[in-house]
């Protein structure tokens, strides 16, 4: 395709062309509508001129006979004007007036009549056209009053002159600016095109060209723009996951396998074997956990899981597995308290919210430990709360350990991010993560705060309107209620 | 115990036909869901080892017809996808169990172990009797020796499972899935201190130990006097 024909393929170039056309419709109108109202007032002007005259000439001869209106007319010829007169008698021979030689055919002729005459002019004479009335008065003469209109003429030819001049500049101006806004678009079009190919070329950090003007083209750009953004961080997230993924799988993988070849080397035996292969298979078990627990959260961020939602009771899930972790924080000499809320109905997946409310009451246990608490001069406790706030289920686990520093609150929440406290436990640095996307799957949210001392979560997740049900105590059993170890129940409503 | 494993991998499953007959059972083999569904159908089987990925015929189909047959031996799937959504399509499907790759074979043997239990003549009891210890399933109350041991209602239900499997290795999943109904991973080793809490009670002032750890695998309550 040539540059032309795509140019003329452009939708603004064949919205110029109709508009063109539009206007010179519009054009042709207005300027025939004038010329034709301007066309009527003049003849109605020469008209009513002629006769204005007539009658004039009319009184004179009724008051002073041929004599008088010979004089008359004799007078006016006299002042320049266009007016014309002739009076002749019935010979055609002129007793006055300034037309001379007139056809026979104006003579025989009655009442309005155009024609052309000739009148003297520098060098000769000149052709021009008269309109007039012809009166025959009694005794065969004849009284012509006319006015030159040849000025009319000229006007009718001018106007349409102008029409065809500004028809011919409109079109030249329309078409010359359809093809420039045309270009100019298909320039920028042509520009984007461009940014886009070299970003699907494989450039992520090219963006689209903003002329700055804010029209339409700018507003879309800055729209594919921003959506450039965000898939390119979402590929620097993914990249930096690939990284972490090698390296943090590579590393026991590597140690695995120095393990075996250690083993290989050294003289035969049964039990150093033995031992060499039980702490291969520890791990490759920890590794198929690293990489269940990176599967899940890659299926929990791309929606892909928490397929099976259901109605369920937060309250009773949070103390169904805070009583799984009790046993784990008294062996510990950690108090783990939990201030469960009345029946709190959220929509979420069991499962998946099971697993994140454990995963942060392991990290409390862990990192909440004993040790650190008594560090800092706190009682060590890990308390679970869950209650609604404005319509939106909050549970809040905390610690009294160490805490994380603001400035790592944010970070903590990537794939492997440990803190150099927390190196000594064992585990992944995929628990928050998972809680993370836990959290955004069910649209909720995931938040670190400073419990002074220590660290408090806040998982929190919204309550749909469906959720308050009606009844929902009657859901609880009383003796229920009686297993929340110090479980405070607020009376319902 | 006679078991079908569909699978069709070589390896894995000479590799399950070897630690099958280790463990004392007999292990026959079909390479694609197709061979598998026939010998299951033409065979009584205990239990069948279905791998999910199959050529021919994937693993849930081979499931759904045997069960629109009427076929019901007990089915455990084995997959590579190991979410709760596929967990919940394998066990409608019809399977029994679901177990994701890869897997430890102590735990598929304790898998198809309690899948292939034939029911014992306690099942529809309301009491089960390991030794000394007594557990009755209506009054909710447990005695050792005629004492009677107080337990709360999680590890009420702790025991009851484990009975039920008396003899059996039960693997620290299975209770969590079970007991608990948690299809995820803990972390930490909170089954096991959820044991060693119910030991101090049933075993710690009885003379004969009833609940054993069997290593690299799980537990087991049994009678060691038998």
């Amino acid at each position: 395709m040539t540059a032309l024909t795509k140019l003329f393929r452009t939708t603004t170039f064949r919205l110029s062309l109709t508009y063109l056309a539009l206007f010179s419709a519009a054009a042709i109108l207005v300027i025939f509508y004038i010329y034709w109202n301007t066309t009527v007032l003049l003849s109605q002007q020469l008209n009513q001129t002629i006769d204005a005259e007539l009658t004039g000439l009319a009184e004179q001869y009724k008051a002073g006979g041929l004599d008088q209106l010979v004089r008359t007319v004799a007078a006016r010829s006299q002042t320049p004007g266009s007016s014309l007169y002739l009076v002749a008698d019935k010979d055609g021979n002129s007793l006055a007036g300034n037309l001379t030689a007139v056809s026979p055919d104006l003579w025989n002729s009655l009442g309005p009549v155009e024609f052309a005459y000739r009148r003297p002019a520098p060098g000769g004479t000149e052709r021009r056209l008269a309109f007039a009335n012809v009166f025959r008065l009694p005794a065969g003469h004849r009284l012509i009053v006319g006015r030159d209109i040849e000025d009319r003429r000229d006007f009718a030819r001018t106007i349409r002159r102008a029409m065809f001049w500004s028809l011919a500049l409109l079109a030249l101006v329309g078409l010359g600016g359809g093809f420039w806004v045309s270009r100019r678009l298909l320039a920028r079009i042509d520009a984007v095109s461009d940014a886009t190919r070299t970003i699907m070329a494989g450039d992520l950090t090219g963006r689209l060209p903003v002329s700055g003007s804010g029209d339409e083209l700018d507003r879309l750009s800055e729209s594919l723009n921003l959506m450039l953004a965000r898939i390119e961080q979402l590929m620097a997230g993914l990249r930096e996951v690939s990284d972490n993924i090698a390296h943090d799988l590579k590393t026991p993988l590597n140690r695995l396998r120095n393990r075996v070849e250690e083993a290989l080397r050294e003289p035969p035996s049964q039990p150093a074997y033995r031992e060499a292969l039980e702490r291969t298979i520890e791990e490759a078990d920890g590794l198929i956990k690293t990489f269940n627990a990176l599967l899940s959260i890659a299926r929990v961020e791309a929606g892909a899981a928490g397929e099976n939602r259901e109605q369920l009771d937060v309250s009773e899930l949070v103390r169904d597995v805070a009583d799984l972790y009790e046993p784990v924080a008294e062996e510990r000499g950690i108090d783990l308290k939990s201030d469960v809320a009345p029946p709190l109905f959220i929509r979420a997946d069991r499962q998946l919210l099971g697993q994140a409310i454990a995963n942060l009451i392991d990290n409390a246990i862990k990192y909440g430990a004993a040790d650190a608490a008594r560090d800092n001069g706190a009682k060590p406790e890990v308390e679970v709360t869950v209650r609604d706030r404005n319509g939106t289920a909050e549970i809040i686990v905390t610690d009294r350990g160490p805490g994380v520093p603001e400035a790592e609150r944010e970070r903590v929440l990537n794939r492997f991010v440990r803190l150099e406290a927390s190196r000594s436990e064992p585990g992944s640095g995929l628990g928050l993560s998972l809680v993370a996307a836990v959290a955004r799957l069910h649209g909720g949210s995931l938040k670190l705060e400073d419990h002074a001392p220590g660290l408090r979560v806040v998982l929190a997740l919204p309550i749909g309107d469906e959720t308050h049900v009606n009844g929902t105590v009657a859901a609880v059993s009383p003796e229920q209620r009686s297993d929340t170890p110090d479980g405070v129940l607020r009376a319902h409503r | 115990m006679r078991v079908l494993v569909i699978e069709d991998d070589q390896e894995t499953a000479s590799f399950l036909k070897r630690a099958l007959k280790e463990a004392g059972h007999v292990a026959e083999y079909a390479g694609d869901g197709q061979a598998g569904l026939d010998l299951a159908k033409a065979n009584a089987y205990d239990v069948l080892i279905v791998d999910r990925m199959l050529p021919k015929c994937d693993g849930l189909t081979v499931i759904q017809s045997l069960r629109k047959d009427d076929i019901k031996t007990p089915a455990l799937i084995l997959s590579a996808l190991g979410e709760v959504d596929d967990r919940v399509k394998g066990l409608r499907a019809g399977g029994d169990d679901y177990l994701t790759k890869p897997y430890a074979f102590s735990e598929l043997l304790a898998r198809i172990e309690a899948l292939a239990r034939r029911p014992s003549p306690e099942e529809g009891s309301t009491r089960f009797i390991v030794g000394d210890l007594v557990l009755d399933r209506l009054s909710h109350k447990v005695t050792r020796g005629g004492e009677a041991i107080m337990l709360q209602p999680r590890e009420f239900r702790l025991l009851e499972y484990l009975m039920k499997h008396a003899g059996q290795v039960v693997t620290r999943t299975m209770l969590l899935e079970n007991v608990w109904d948690y299809h995820f991973d803990p972390q930490t080793n909170v089954i096991d201190v959820h044991i060693s809490r119910l030991r101090s009670k049933i075993d710690k002032n009885f003379g004969i130990p009833l609940l054993h750890t069997v290593r690299g695998a799980g537990y087991t309550i049994r009678d060691s006097a038998h």
